[in-house]
């Protein structure tokens, strides 16, 4: 019920946006974002009908390379198990 | 970046899975209090993922599974008035009352209709100005802000003619009550779309009282993963505590005009939670300032004695003190084309997840 998408802002009308979600269109209320924090182009969380708030590009960055830090650790665990033969996880 | 697909990325879910086995010493048992999350978890094979010791357990964060089959009686009894339009999320419509559903109302000729937004039930009520425009206000935080900026655009376009239903709710005193009923868990993974407007300071609370740790968790299976992954840190290292992994949308201070819309429109009442029963200050009511848009206020109605079903448990299964393959009725009377409780209903109920996903 909470299920809510990431959107792209097209175009605003006043309180409202027209957001891309995938290939479709929909029209959505920003009224709870600070207008000046938002600029065509950037993505929303949408929830019925409503922007509920921008999605951070930086934060969803450092989250992505904090990932890619797993895969080299991962990487790492893999030749050790290879050098001993041995399982670790 | 689409803040999709690079979540669901194989090699990289490898590596957390691995990483997760690494550091995991000790059992955990894990509660997803949202629905959202119980639907990730099975549909992206979570558990699989995760070391034998690890176990995820579903809680009482999915709207329609948590709420008084009573509201469905009340709705059912509005939908037979002559002069009402019942407007409503697809979520309700085929949620069992006493006696009926919505979806069986509608087949008889009630004007039942399916609306993505409070803001399309606002345009019928421009369209049918002599008509009644119920809006099945149900959900958490993250859907009644929305519910509270239409009564104020109703109030501002002067349609007087509209009227909310709150079953409106709060997620903490559920998250609380589980603990204080005796449900045996290590942690919680927190709801993401509900954080994202009340921010993070609400959960303080659980490790200060309870000594349990809370991840404000995405929804893709890295985001799941990653949480898990700061869960298990937390437990081994054994310093609970409340922690935002869902930084992307989900703010310390959570929405602060999202929070203003609630406040202003919305006032706390003592509710009913199946499973958990009435918790003190844990619904929304529509504050006196905007009684002319509450049904409840504003439109008298007889609603039929509440029944509820014998055999499901539903209720134990939202406490996390249940599987739904323990039930007797699971995936024999209780199917989702022909559900007998909430939890098989809704998408995101833990017996439809398991259901669609499991089968077991």
């Amino acid at each position: 019920m909470c299920l809510s998408v990431p959107a792209q802002i097209v175009s605003f009308d006043g309180d409202m946006a027209q957001c891309a979600v995938g290939g479709v269109i929909t029209h959505a209320s920003i009224q709870m974002i600070a207008h000046e924090d938002l600029k065509i182009g950037d993505f929303v969380l949408l929830h019925t009908g409503f922007a509920l708030q921008k999605i951070s590009e930086e934060e969803a960055v450092a989250t992505l390379a904090l990932f890619e830090e797993f895969e080299t650790f991962n990487q790492s665990l893999d030749e050790e198990e290879k050098k001993t033969g041995q399982r670790i996880v | 970046m689409q803040y999709i697909d690079e979540y669901r990325d194989k090699e990289k879910i490898i590596s957390l899975s691995n990483r997760i086995k690494f550091e995991s010493r000790s059992p955990l048992r894990i509660m997803e209090v949202c629905g959202g999350h119980t639907m990730a978890i099975q549909r992206f094979g979570i558990p699989s993922l995760l070391p034998e010791h690890i176990e995820l357990v579903s809680g009482p964060g999915c709207p329609v599974c948590v709420t008084d089959r009573g509201y469905i009686d009340k709705a059912i009894a509005y939908a037979r008035q002559s002069d009402v339009i019942i407007t409503t999320f697809g979520d309700l419509i085929r949620v069992p009352g006493s006696s009926s559903t919505l979806d069986r109302e509608k087949a008889m000729g009630a004007d039942v209709r399916i609306v993505y937004s409070i803001l399309d039930a606002l345009t019928i009520a421009k369209k049918n100005r002599k008509k009644k425009i119920i809006f099945l206000g149900i959900g958490f935080e993250t859907t009644s802000p929305g519910t509270a900026a239409g009564i104020i655009k109703a109030q501002m376009a002067g349609l007087f003619n509209f009227y909310v239903l709150s079953a409106h709710k709060i997620m903490p005193p559920p998250m609380a009550a589980l603990i204080e009923q005796g449900v045996k868990i290590d942690g919680y993974l927190g709801p993401g779309h509900v954080s994202t407007i009340t921010g993070s300071a609400m959960y303080q609370f659980i490790p200060e009282r309870f000594n349990l740790g809370v991840v404000i968790s995405g929804f893709e299976p890295l985001d799941i993963l990653q949480s898990i992954y700061m869960l298990v840190l937390q437990h081994e290292n054994k310093q609970p505590k409340v922690e935002i992994q869902y930084n992307r949308v989900v703010r310390p201070e959570g929405n602060i005009k999202a929070l203003e819309l609630l406040d202003e429109v919305f006032e706390l009442r003592d509710d009913w939670w199946r499973g958990l029963g009435i918790l003190p200050a844990s619904g929304m009511a529509i504050r006196p300032k905007y009684e002319s848009f509450d049904a409840e206020k504003q439109i008298p109605v007889q609603v039929e004695p509440t029944r509820e079903d014998k055999g499901c448990i539903c209720g134990k299964i939202l406490k996390g003190i249940a599987n739904p393959s323990d039930c007797k009725l699971f995936g024999k009377a209780c199917t989702p084309a022909d559900p007998a409780g909430a939890c098989m209903v809704s998408n995101e109920g833990a017996c439809a997840a398991h259901y669609r996903f499991k089968k077991s």
